[in-house]
């Protein structure tokens, strides 16, 4: 599984996250590293930089991890998960703008084609009005 | 440059290409090395196969025909498959019996 670019998404909600989660899984299969965060530390809605950061951890690939997010919070955390990563690994971490679960399904067909981080990150922005 | 290898086939599922058929034509497009188009008649407009984007966006519905061509050295290959892809109705009858 290693050798696709692997899919993080970061919602609010755990439920979003998970429901978004199923989508890829029924939809792209299983050959793509996947994991999802939501919620923060006390269990509300929210999101939470340790969260993402495990999760950024669970669906690691050495040709880069790229991140869904809903809104402002989810972006801005992750934006700080990703600097807390090494130094090595931060340029091997997008995070797409682009609708969470349209774009989750989008950038896992292309990871699961074997896309590079560039070309899955491309392909879930096309879904965004230009 | 070498011609197209092309073939056409009636999409039967139930909704036309919606989402899940849409990954997987574009999924086994991506595991040949030919360019390989769809489009929904002979004259085009021909899109990439391997654009989830794209085949998602042409919204092809049920008893239309999706035409497709391949150009390169597993060309003929990538048009049979896929060809054979929409007959088996994207390997979905067990789902569509599931949901009724």
């Amino acid at each position: 599984m290693k050798d696709k670019v692997g899919i993080v998404i970061v919602s609010h909600s755990i439920d979003v996250a998970r429901g978004t989660a199923d989508m890829v899984r029924q939809m792209v299969g299983d050959t793509v590293p996947l994991a999802y965060c939501g919620g923060n530390p006390e269990g509300g809605l929210g999101t939470d930089v340790a969260k993402i950061l495990k999760a950024i951890d669970e669906a690691w690939s050495d040709k880069g991890v790229a991140i869904l997010v809903d809104l402002g919070g989810a972006e801005t955390n992750s934006e700080m998960a990703v600097e807390l990563l090494d130094a090595e690994r931060q340029p091997k971490v997008v995070i797409c703008n682009a609708p969470i679960v349209e774009g989750a399904v989008m950038a896992a067909t292309e990871a699961s084609g074997g896309g590079s981080l560039e070309d899955v990150r491309r392909t879930a922005e096309e879904l965004s009005p230009q | 440059m070498t011609d197209w290898t092309s073939s056409s086939v009636v999409i039967r599922h139930k909704v036309g290409l919606h989402a899940r058929p849409s990954v997987k034509l574009t999924q086994l497009a991506k595991s040949f090395a030919s360019t390989v188009q769809i489009a929904g008649t002979p004259e085009g407009p021909w899109i990439d196969a391997k654009s989830i984007v794209k085949v998602m966006a042409m919204k092809v519905k049920q008893d239309s025909t999706l035409y497709l061509r391949a150009r390169g050295g597993d060309a003929a290959a990538a048009v049979t498959a896929l060809a054979g892809l929409v007959e088996r109705d994207f390997d979905e009858d067990k789902a569509h019996a599931a949901s009724g």
